[in-house]
């Protein structure tokens, strides 16, 4: 019997490679100097500015320059600029870049020259030389300044707005009126950055023979780099493949296409007849990729005696930097994740993305929704102080019940959609993350450690997490005359064990022993239609497209072997790769034989396949070989392309030391329960949990990009952005819920970014219960939360209600 | 036009196998192995030291081969991630430690963390867990949150020890 894969801690395929060395990242394919030229970018070092003169001449004395390209020298569509990926109606001026700076630079970094060199020694020498002359003009930093207005970024966007959304749902202005009670506060959140340890990287080469290109890029799209390539380049589309090899972790930033390298390195390599590649370095990373995060919320809430909120009214201010190639995805997603398992009786959010002079803001996992799920849980912990009930309680009372799906929230989602939430039970989950932290008994423990002089607080972070976002994803799966089975799906991996989770999928859909499975990804030769690796999606589409795509597989090879065995198709089944007669495992036919079959050959090419030639097995005269509605081969594909979002979910618990001396945060313990639906491989899925939660301690206690007034990136180096080490995550322990999503065949729901979701709320909830100080910003370094407690000390507007309903009390107390 | 660079012939002893190439100066030695030699299991993440992508033993201690420039190297014995498994290909401890934690994820900053934990367990046998957390305390890996690269620091003590009888 073939062991069931789908659930299984299966071992990854993909670690053999990787870890001996064999693993081929896009810098890997060719070696610099030697198999291809090399390119580096002169960048902008000034945030805002007139370009009034480019001047090569040095450059051109540098031993191995291969030739400089600027502005002047795009044309055709290439000269025209970037494209708006995802336009949307909120978009009052939508402002793109071009691949090279054209008059103007908007953010330090931004590409200005594209220089070859024999390798990327020469060109960074060449690079050097070049003269770039500047009219200064003021730079726009940081979201106070943006608002101002005083100076603009693009003279076509006023009030520096790109876009402008709201959407309501209910009478907010008539539940605020008449609620019990009401708060108002403000929240604000930095900047952070994906920063995965490979870069960004492309190489292209040009076969002048064929007239074709092949582009190898570090992307999470290639079907649409390969699109945008063709349509900037002015070339068909079949005359462009596109590869994601391996990719060095992308968390968001690599869904940005086509980067200006994407386009310009191709560019150069039509043009030279030479390979050209283009790996940048971590400063280009820091400067000129791609960041996240930044927000200021203004919220009010309206709330009854028992915590239900009755309406809530939440303002965003959304830095999205230079440009806005992504469109409002990540405000979008902010305001309408902020809901996570909650219901509100009205609610409203209003949301300004506003042009900075800094580096442009698309997702990094999570994309938005760290900040939704800030705002929602600091609610609901301000909620529960002023009330005087326990934090767990207040968000009871404000769930939706499991009774309740599918539950329709009455807005737009980021995919055009109805906000409508699939499954789910989470009261289920916060009674797992209480007894996961023994939450009942806390608040004595924080209490009997405060005598003792240890300040140690709890707290909880709850969110949703709409996943699996169309518009579809497709797969392809093969069996070959070897035996071996090949599947192929289009989006890409930076990791996620891909190569894996959907052999899984397919050992168990096919009835094929798992090592048989070989599965491509991010390879448009082999799959040219997807869409991309984003949004939690890629086990959710691809994974029920190639379950879909061999189930066609499985249909044809019963068919195909059940006339080859005068069989029944219903009395056959496939296990481990045999085909074979219910009851009578002895009546059988191997797989890769029904694939001889399946192709009617006149030529034998070795002696399996004779018994698919015309002389050389059964065949019916009557009938033509291949069938009307047949095609040959014994393969199938096919495509999974949602109605809608499904909706996974998670609670979060930490348990924080504050140092009393110093104010370092120690995490103590972290918990961790989640609901992906069915999961394909719970090793796997833990391993993205602890990932992401990691990436969410990096952006609650040490991650930002620190930007001066000039725009200058003061930290774009890995010893000056502190990203966590092993010493500063805690150990992460992880619970499993499964409520199958209704909306696809397999019942999964996606897993990628929900780590990272809720840790900068369950972490300033778990602070703001040690200290009884209100943590209103994110991250929060020791001296920060210093300056914090200091202030407290003297202004007790900075602290919880809990702390001055105590002291009043003490202070009445004689003893 | 201004002079071509010095070229220095060097011979560069890794995993074992002298390499003949000829390179400048100021080509790092992560470069040489990457390029000149085709070595491309040596990742480089940063460029400046912090990230320890790059980290291949030199004489048994690990270093971040994007420090250190090729010309310096010569002379010295260098193993890359490359030749960390057995000549009959047979899995190190932490390779195989590493596949059975989930130990990596991407794997771009794997071949670092694998050199630098080969050489940490011989130094510590026997680490306990604070100790296999220190032991990789100064690589850097966004995907896998260092959880099961703590583990798998335990697992590939416990594989080596049992490999080579003390």
């Amino acid at each position: 019997m073939t062991t069931k894969q789908f659930g299984e801690r299966v071992k990854r395929y993909e670690d053999n490679r990787l870890i001996r060395g064999e693993g081929r990242y896009t810098d890997d394919v060719a070696r610099d100097g030697l198999d291809a030229y090399s390119a580096a970018v002169v960048r902008s070092p000034h945030a805002h500015a007139r370009i009034t003169n480019i001047d090569v001449t040095d450059a051109l004395e540098v031993p191995g320059l291969v030739a400089i390209y600027t502005y002047d020298d795009l044309t055709g569509p290439l000269a025209g600029p970037l494209p708006l990926l995802i336009p949307h109606p909120s978009i009052l001026s939508g402002v793109t870049q071009y691949a090279l700076a054209k008059d103007e630079v908007n953010y330090v970094g931004e590409a200005i020259a594209f220089v070859i060199g024999t390798d990327r020694y020469s060109a960074e020498d060449a690079a050097e030389k070049i003269e770039v002359s500047y009219e200064y003009l003021n730079p726009v930093v940081g979201i106070p300044a943006a608002r101002a207005a005083v100076d603009l970024v693009h003279q076509s966007a006023p009030g520096n707005i790109g876009a402008h959304f709201e959407q309501q749902v209910g009478d907010v202005d008539g539940a605020l009126a008449t609620a019990p009670h009401t708060l108002s506060f403000k929240h604000t959140i930095e900047r952070s950055a994906c920063t995965p340890m490979e870069g960004r990287a492309v190489h292209a080469r040009w076969d002048a023979v064929d007239h074709s290109l092949r582009v190898y890029t570090s992307t999470q799209a290639s079907t649409s780099v390969r699109a945008a390539i063709a349509a900037k380049l002015a070339l068909d589309l079949s005359q462009v493949e596109v590869i994601a090899p391996d990719v060095g972790g992308g968390f968001g930033v690599k869904i940005v296409h086509p980067w200006p390298e994407e386009l310009l390195t191709p560019m150069a390599a039509i043009a030279l007849g030479r390979p050209v590649k283009y790996t940048e370095d971590r400063r280009e990373h820091f400067i000129a990729a791609a960041h996240e995060r930044a927000q200021e919320h203004e919220i009010t809430v309206g709330y009854d005696d028992n915590g239900r909120i009755l309406a809530l009214d939440v303002r965003i201010w959304h830095d999205h930097g230079a440009y806005m190639p992504y469109g409002v995805i990540v405000p979008i997603i902010t305001s309408t994740q902020l809901l996570g398992p909650y219901k509100p009786g009205a609610y409203r959010c209003i949301f300004d993305s506003l042009y900075t002079n800094t580096v442009i803001v698309t997702p990094y996992r999570g994309a938005g929704r760290p900040q939704g799920v800030f705002a929602m849980e600091r609610t609901m912990d301000r909620i529960a102080d002023d009330l005087g009930l326990d934090r767990t309680v207040v968000r009871a009372a404000n769930f939706i019940q499991p009774d309740e799906f599918p539950y329709d929230h009455g807005l737009i989602f980021q995919d055009g959609r109805p906000l409508i939430y699939d499954s789910g039970d989470y009261p289920q989950l916060l009674s797992m993350l209480k007894g996961m932290v023994d939450w009942d008994s806390f608040d004595q423990r924080r209490r009997d450690a405060a005598a003792q002089g240890q300040l140690i607080g709890l707290g909880i972070g709850c969110y949703v997490e709409g996943t699996g976002v169309g518009p579809y994803e497709g797969g392809h799966v093969q069996v070959e005359t070897n035996g071996k089975v090949k599947v192929s799906t289009g989006l890409t991996s930076q990791g996620q064990g891909h190569q894996t989770a959907f052999a899984q999928i397919v050992a168990d859909e096919l009835g094929v022993p798992i090592e048989m499975v070989e599965v491509t990804t991010g390879d448009t030769r082999r799959f040219p239609y997807a869409v991309g690796t984003f949004a939690s999606r890629a086990a959710v589409m691809s994974g029920n497209a190639i379950a879909l795509a061999a189930r066609v597989v499985r249909a044809k090879a019963i068919k195909i072997s059940a006339e080859a065995m005068e069989a029944a198709p219903e009395d056959l089944e496939i296990v481990d790769g045999f085909v074979r007669v219910k009851g009578s495992p002895d009546q059988s036919m191997a797989l890769q034989t029904v694939a001889v079959l399946s192709n009617p050959l006149r030529y034998a090419f070795d002696e399996a396949t004779k018994a698919a030639t015309q002389f050389g097995g059964q065949n019916d005269p009557d009938k033509p070989p291949i069938a009307d509605d047949e095609e040959p081969g014994l393969e199938g594909r096919d495509y999974y392309s949602p109605i809608r979002s499904t909706f996974a979910a998670g609670m979060h618990a930490a348990i924080v030391q504050i140092d009393a001396a110093t104010s370092e945060i120690s995490i103590l313990k972290y918990a961790v329960v989640h609901d992906c639906g069915n999961v394909i491989n719970p090793m796997i899925v833990e391993g993205q949990i602890h990932g992401g939660v990691a990436q969410g301690v990096g952006g609650a206690l040490y991650e930002r990009m620190a930007y001066d007034e000039y725009g200058q990136l003061q930290n774009a180096s890995f010893m000056d952005f502190l990203m966590p080490y092993a010493t500063e995550i805690p150990t992460i322990e992880a619970e499993h819920l499964q409520t199958p999503s209704p909306l696809n065949p397999l019942g999964i729901k996606g897993a990628g970014e929900a780590g990272v979701i809720p840790v900068s709320a369950a972490i300033a909830s778990a602070i703001e219960d040690a200290l009884d100080i209100r943590i209103a910003a994110m991250p929060i370094s020791p001296s920060e939360l210093h300056d914090l407690r200091i202030a407290a000390a003297a202004d007790s507007h900075l602290r919880t209600k809990r702390f001055i309903t105590e002291n009043e009390n003490t202070k009445g107390d004689p003893s | 036009m201004t002079d071509p660079e010095v070229r220095y012939d060097i011979t560069l002893n890794i995993n074992g196998t002298p390499y003949e190439i000829s390179v400048p100066a100021r080509r790092l030695l992560s470069d040489a192995i990457r390029h000149d030699l085709g070595m491309t299991g040596t990742h480089v993440g940063c460029e400046h030291g912090v990230c320890g992508a790059c980290t291949v033993l030199v004489d048994d201690r690990p270093m971040r081969s994007c420090l250190m420039f090729a010309v310096s190297a010569e002379g010295l014995s260098i193993k890359t991630i490359e030749g960390l498994a057995g000549a009959d290909g047979s899995l190190h401890p932490v390779q195989q430690a590493f596949r059975d934690c989930h130990a990596l994820q991407c794997g771009f900053c794997t071949p670092g963390f694998m050199m630098t934990i080969a050489a940490g367990i011989v130094d510590n046998p026997a680490p306990d867990a604070d100790q296999a957390r220190e032991m990789i305390s100064g690589n850097l890996c966004r995907c896998t949150g260092y959880q099961n690269i703590q583990a798998a620091v335990l697992r590939a003590a416990q594989l080596a020890s049992t490999a080579v009888p003390r």
